[in-house]
């Protein structure tokens, strides 16, 4: 093999390189596992702790639920969502969603910051004012 | 990218079953899911073919004319930034000669030259900035109003090059800092997009008129245009009215009441 | 091939290093224009595109343009051109690349530019534009890459490659004609609605792409062994010298119209352009600078012992491709915002960090354009510099 030592060495530097995103993560800060908190008064004043849809779907498909719920509000007009269970609900990020998840920070941040995503709602949409 | 309803319910069953891990409580949920849940719109909503504008210049005075902006531009969260370059507005006077170019003429007096009117998106019947957007962020509904899809948005300017009223702002810089008092219930816009009036959609969705209808005082109204028995439309067809910039066949739905006086109440023109 | 760019002279990396620091500069302000808005920029709400995007529009005609070499070559066997092909297609190159770059730095939410696949817009001009751009591109990194390579082993260019040579000469023109629309449709902005706008871009781009050939070929010509020939460049000449004339008589059709016709929107924006208007008259000395290189190149080009002369034609070809970038590359934009729908006037001024940003983006063509001669020179070097066919 010719030039086999810069060969190697490139290599090397190509898996540094490439394992970055690891050992930055295990080398950063401890990771804490994510402990998202519904302990608001909204919520704790509710009789059925219960959001729009299960508490599984929400989890998983939230982020498409809210993707949806834009496009039907801005895009179509349509406002109201009525849920599984028949209630009926204000398609509003803003005033529906953070009138009862408050927290936003020990509530949507928590799992976010954990997953290492961005989501820009907050650009625009105003967060509810929080104590802490 | 949008997940369909039908399939948004399908995962949603699907994750219920694996939380539960019960195929039981699979079936049952998942029959009730897909059934029940769907989009509606509020009974009270103000419906229309083609929401139009009256503004009747002889009932509106420089007081009714700061409110009314007042009013739209706290209610939306527009910010106020001093530097004219990036100003943002939606709706806002401009004197006669400027509303209306070309209809001005050097014997006009002063007094009708400079007398305010008040400009904002004319929701074109024929729009534009909706022909020349590249994402569709803005966009006509079936009820007339062009709206924008700030979330699709992505900051090209074509709409504001296209649009002949100048009725677009862009928002070069984060326009939080230049809000005084953030209305809590609305949005506000992140830097990079364009943003104009909406014609309240927000209002009109449960039923109450757009805000500057609402606090003019009867200087505005609103309705709709293909509605013949409709108020807006025995005005328009008593009244004399004019509407800006008519030869370039855009169709404004916003139609001005000329006033023969210089506006009751107050001398302050502008320029 | 590209291992030929790897190795050169001190003057080649020096050159290279000077190009990547000015893109580190741009590179830099335009870091502080994602995080702060294009606010950072002269641009405003009366003038809502600027700098950016009349480089832009400047730069499609430079891209068109190698069109004025590949066409006489493989349609008319102009045999002059078959050493310039090449330069010409990498000439169009970095010419989209920097187009695609300065779209992208015009950008409010450049991240979300993905949109117009996602979500396609066939009534939108904007939409073909990026169609036709990107098309552009592909074409000519294959047919030049295909080519150069069946050089560089000394045989013809394969047939397939044919078909593509012929579409990338329909296509070049419909670029500049696309990039025309974007501003020929719209009501309301006089200085643009103009029925021959895409003419008038087709006549500058064939005067300014081939100038600016011209004096690529002198410099290739000056540092390396490869000479693209005297006859190639002359009949360069010839076609900087037709289209630059068919330019000027189009602008003065536009004069004709706005000022006989005397309708008021369509004369404010000549006015304001090259006298000012109502005290703003900011780009006056500009548009008159101009009109003088266009007036001094065409003396210049129009006489054919003149032209002969290289060092004239030099000349010549550095007028014309300056008068034509002020006069495209700035005056055309700002002047249709000016005056604004309102009547009103808002002057526009590019801010050093947009002038920055500009000159980096120029920069990266230019990196992006050293290195594909450089690749293409040393290929013609070593096969003595005719084309294998």
């Amino acid at each position: 093999m010719y030039d086999s030592g810069k060969i190697i060495i490139g290599i090397g530097i190509f898996l540094l390189f490439v394992a970055f995103p690891f050992y930055y993560t295990a080398i950063g800060k401890p990771v804490v596992k994510p402990d998202p908190r519904i302990d608001t008064p909204a919520i704790q004043a509710m009789e059925k702790k219960q959001c729009v849809e299960s508490k599984n779907a929400m989890k998983t498909l939230h982020m498409q639920m809210l993707n949806d719920w834009r496009d039907a509000v801005v895009r179509d007009g349509q406002r109201f969502y009525v849920a599984t269970d028949g209630k009926t609900y204000n398609m509003s990020l803003q005033n529906t969603c953070m009138h009862c998840h408050s927290n936003k920070k020990k509530f949507c941040d928590e799992c976010h910051n954990y997953m290492a995503v961005k989501p820009y709602c907050w650009d625009c949409h105003i967060e509810p004012k929080e104590g802490a | 990218m949008a997940i369909k309803r039908r399939e948004f319910l399908k995962i949603a069953g699907l994750s219920v079953a694996a939380g539960l891990g019960g195929f039981s409580a699979f079936t049952g949920l998942r029959s009730g899911i897909l059934e029940a849940s769907q989009y509606v719109r509020d009974p009270k909503e103000l419906k229309a073919s083609r929401w139009g504008l009256v503004i009747d210049m002889s009932k509106l005075n420089q007081e009714d004319i700061r409110r009314i902006m007042d009013v739209c531009h706290k209610k939306h969260n527009v910010p106020a930034i001093p530097n004219p370059k990036d100003e943002i507005k939606w709706i806002w006077p401009e004197s006669f000669e400027h509303s209306f170019p070309g209809q001005e003429s050097p014997y006009m007096g002063d007094a009708i030259k400079h007398q305010p009117y008040l400009v904002l998106c004319n929701h074109c019947d024929n729009p534009p900035c909706v022909r020349v957007c590249p994402t569709k962020a803005t966009f006509k509904r079936a009820d007339g109003i062009v709206m924008m899809d700030m979330h699709r948005c992505i900051g090209c300017r074509f709409c504001m090059a296209a649009c002949p009223y100048g009725a677009r702002s862009f928002n070069w810089r984060d326009p939080r800092p230049f809000i005084k008092e953030m209305n809590p219930e609305f949005p506000t816009r992140m830097k990079g997009v364009v943003e104009k009036c909406t014609f309240c959609y927000e209002l009109l969705a449960v039923g109450k008129p757009p805000a500057c209808v609402e606090h003019s005082n009867g200087g505005i109204v609103f309705g709709d245009l293909k509605d013949p028995n409709s108020e807006i439309r025995k005005i328009i067809a008593t009244k004399f009215t004019i509407r800006r910039k008519p030869d370039l066949g855009t169709l404004p739905s916003v139609f001005y009441v000329v006033s023969d006086k210089e506006n009751k109440g107050g001398h302050e023109h502008v320029g | 091939m590209l291992d030929k760019a790897l190795s050169g002279s001190k003057t080649y990396w020096g050159w290279i290093v000077f190009l990547l620091a000015i893109i580190g500069a741009g590179f830099l302000f335009y870091l502080q224009q994602f995080a702060q808005g294009l606010g950072i920029t002269g641009m405003s709400r009366d003038v809502s595109w600027g700098f950016y995007i009349s480089q832009f529009t400047f730069l499609v005609g430079v891209a068109a343009s190698g069109v004025m070499v590949v066409l006489p070559y493989y349609l008319h066997d102009y045999k002059a051109f078959g050493k310039i092909t090449i330069l010409g297609e990498f000439l169009a190159i970095p010419a989209v690349i920097m187009c695609m770059l300065f779209i992208f730095v015009d950008m409010g939410q450049p991240l979300r530019v993905l949109n117009v696949i996602l979500h396609p817009t066939p009534n939108s001009v904007m939409f073909y534009d990026m169609v036709v751009l990107s098309g552009y591109l592909f074409l000519n990194l294959l047919v030049g890459w295909t080519v150069l390579h069946a050089e560089k082993k000394g045989i013809a260019p394969p047939k397939w490659i044919k078909p593509f040579i012929y579409i990338s000469i329909a296509w070049a023109p419909s670029i500049h004609t696309v990039t025309a629309f974007l501003y020929a449709g719209l009501p309301g902005r006089h200085f643009w609605l103009t029925a021959i706008m895409a003419a008038r871009f087709l006549a500058s781009a064939f005067a300014s792409g081939p100038a600016l050939l011209i004096i690529l070929c002198m410099i290739v010509r000056k540092f390396t062994k490869f000479d693209p020939g005297k006859e190639a460049i002359q009949a360069l000449g010839k076609i900087v010298t037709y289209f630059m004339i068919t330019n000027v008589f189009f602008l003065g059709l536009e004069f004709f119209t706005a000022f006989y016709s005397a309708i008021p929107g369509h004369t404010h924006p000549f006015v304001y352009l090259y006298v000012g208007l109502e005290g703003y008259s900011k780009l006056v000395p500009l548009m008159w600078i101009s009109s003088i290189l266009a007036v001094v190149s065409l003396v210049l080009l129009l006489f054919p012992q003149l032209r002969r002369n290289e060092t004239i034609l030099a000349i010549a070809s550095i007028c014309v491709f300056f008068s034509l970038w002020i006069d495209k590359g700035f005056g055309l934009i700002v002047g249709g915002f000016v005056p604004n729908p309102f009547e009103k006037i808002t002057e526009y001024w590019p801010t050093v960090p947009e002038a920055t940003i500009s000159l980096a983006v120029w920069a990266v063509g230019a990196l992006v354009l050293t290195i594909l001669y450089k690749i293409a020179v040393s290929i013609k070097e070593a096969s003595g510099g005719d084309a294998a066919h």
